[in-house]
């Protein structure tokens, strides 16, 4: 097949998957048409068995991160960390809406590094929803939070999203030192993120909060709280003796399974479900199906784009490009096309389209704006979304955020050295 | 005479002890409750950005891996508003009938006030003094567009007059009113169907 062909039916079928993985025809999973679809590039010769393959042994070990951290999130959540936050939110909370904003932006934030953005969109959202419920206090500022955090808040680990462990792989960096480079970051988008609700949500936050206070003392569970610290600590240690740091994930969520299991708390099956088999195909498929389109030519179309070096200016120019990208497509596809054309620069542009996929993705309110467009037109849900309100909080918060946690990155690159 | 009363998280107590003071014992009253659909509208938009994570729903309640919490959202939103209004309810200590509603908050109350002798309200904005900041751009909204009579309250005694902005100078023009954030202007709004009206 020639290239232009090759590339012309690659795109296709990326643009088939990402529209099939949007619209969710028939309720199925994203992977139902993924799977197929990298099947026919590799079938058809679009993208070359030993690329596939190479690409494969690429994703492998990241997939693996990925579910032993999705099955230690919902053990997590099984064992009541959600709800004994929830618990405890509401008591000390009581009556006073900016301590609960507060307790929630450390929350979400804590959340998204250690357990993943899933965690925080799947499990804290709802968790949160009912807490502000239970004080009486308006949920708007609240729910949103999560949901902005669960994008912002995933700067600092590599277990944050997904788009990190990508970009973890890609980096050569290890865990501790991704972490340095990206606290700074991390916090500083946290910073302008906060001001902003501040401000944005005064008045909702001035209506106070009136029902009586929560007697009851919130029962922290201590066994999950300990294997999640003792999963942190394995990252690190693990790094450091040159062992991957997945392996600290797998025995932490391993610990809290078998403890789950014995009580005949979970099934096996639950524990497999918490896994996300199905999302984890998805991630191997469309990663082969990504790298056809780039190795087809898309590589030498954007790799124009892509500022070179890792200046101050150069760091900001890939950062808005991945923004950009990540609102345009989704943070997925944008980090597996960005990863390839900017790794060669270091480390530092590798951060920076990090930068951009996890904080652009707030600006649209859907994380993308392929989502958005659909999610209109299909109006599966029962009312009609107001959408100027978040977009309009996007604006405020996304531009700020994205260039001064870019400076930050320069920052830390100068400290701790790429 | 019917008497509609918007009940809102913080300052709901307000409305209630109004209504009950300022319209007679057997006078019809409507305890009204507007969810906003944004709210779990963000949390389906969250979900639906991280990309790959659907499940088949089957018959699993919505909660944990693969289930979207803007659902969950959802059903917590009217336990919570049933709970408020029964509240309300309790407060009012009358016979009263209660009004859900999802969607744009501000048009909602709007419609739901059509056909009503008054609708009470309560200021939510900036309430550290007089003046059109003390209305939250929703209440704003309701108060400029009721088709009915309003009673617009404070939900604590109001500040002094003290808070009053200070006066132009003599020969100058007054100063423009301070214009009003509308929730939604109008190149954000897609074209909304009407709304059916009652009956």
């Amino acid at each position: 097949m020639n290239t232009s062909l090759a590339e012309a039916l690659s795109a296709g079928l990326l643009l088939l998957v990402l529209v099939c993985a949007v619209v969710r025809p028939f309720g199925w999973p994203e992977a139902v048409v993924a799977v197929p679809a990298a099947g026919v590039a590799i079938g058809t010769g679009a993208i070359s068995l030993a690329h596939a393959r190479e690409e494969a042994a690429q994703l492998g070990p990241v997939i693996g991160f990925l579910a032993a951290v999705l099955v230690l999130a919902q053990m997590c959540d099984d064992e009541g960390l959600f709800q004994a936050c929830g618990a405890w939110m509401a008591r000390s909370a009581a009556g006073r809406p900016r301590r609960l904003l507060v307790q929630v932006f450390v929350l979400a934030s804590v959340i998204t590094a250690v357990l993943s953005l899933d965690a925080t969109v799947v499990l804290l959202t709802p968790v949160v929803f009912a807490t502000a419920a239970r004080l009486g206090a308006r949920p708007k500022p609240h729910v949103y939070a999560c949901t902005h955090l669960s994008n912002t808040a995933s700067l600092l680990l590599p277990v944050s999203n997904l788009t990190n462990l990508l970009a973890f792989a890609a980096s050569g960096l290890g865990f501790t030192r991704f972490a340095a480079l990206m606290a700074l970051p991390w916090l500083v988008a946290i910073g302008v993120e906060y001001a902003v609700f501040r401000r944005f949500f005064a008045g909702d936050l001035d209506a106070g909060a009136d029902a009586p206070p929560d007697a009851a003392a919130p029962r922290m569970p201590l066994f999950a709280l300990v294997t999640v610290g003792c999963t942190l600590a394995g990252f690190v240690l693990a790094s450091a003796v040159g062992l991957d740091p997945a392996w600290a994930a797998f025995a932490g969520a391993l610990v809290l399974a078998v403890r789950a299991l014995a009580r005949r708390r979970t099934t096996p099956v639950a524990v497999l479900r918490s896994a996300s088999v199905p999302f984890l195909a998805f991630v191997l498929a469309l990663g082969i199906v990504v790298r056809a389109v780039v190795d087809n030519g898309l590589a030498d179309a954007l790799g124009r784009l892509v500022p070179g070096g890792s200046g101050l200016g150069a760091l900001l120019g890939v950062a808005v490009l991945a923004a950009v990208l990540a609102n345009v497509i989704n943070n997925l596809p944008a980090v597996l096309v960005l990863l390839p054309l900017t790794a060669p620069s270091g480390a530092g542009a590798v951060l920076a389209v990090l930068l951009g996929v996890n904080i652009g993705p707030n600006l649209t309110y859907a994380g993308s704006l392929a989502t958005l467009l659909w999610r209109r037109i299909v109006r599966e849900h029962r009312a009609e979304v107001g959408l100027g309100e978040f977009t309009r909080l996007g604006l405020l918060t996304v531009p700020a955020s994205l260039v001064l946690s870019v400076v930050a990155l320069w920052g830390s690159l100068q400290i701790v050295g790429g | 005479m019917a008497v509609v009363v918007w009940i809102t998280e913080g300052t709901w107590r307000a409305c209630v002890d109004a209504a009950r003071r300022h319209t007679p014992s057997d006078t019809p009253v409507v305890l009204l409750h507007v969810s906003g659909a944004d709210v779990p509208g963000a949390a389906h938009g969250a979900f639906a950005g991280l990309l790959g994570r659907g499940h088949p729903r089957g018959h699993r309640p919505a909660e944990g891996w693969g289930s979207d919490p803007g659902t969950r959202v959802e059903e917590l939103a009217d336990a919570a508003a049933r709970q408020l209004l029964d509240a309300a309810a309790d407060r009012l200590g009358r016979p009263c009938s209660r009004v859900e509603r999802t969607g744009r908050i501000e048009r909602e109350v709007v419609a739901a006030a059509d056909g009503a002798d008054l609708l009470v309200l309560a200021r939510d904005g900036d309430r550290s003094g007089l003046g059109p900041r003390s209305l939250a751009p929703a209440t704003r909204f309701a108060v400029d567009h009721a088709p009915c009579p309003v009673l617009l309250v404070w939900p604590e005694p109001a500040p002094g007059t003290a808070t009053l902005p200070p006066p132009p100078e003599p020969g100058r023009p007054q100063p423009p009113h301070p214009p009003h954030a509308d929730p939604h202007p109008p190149h954000a709004d897609p074209p909304h169907p009407p709304h059916p009206g009652p009956g």
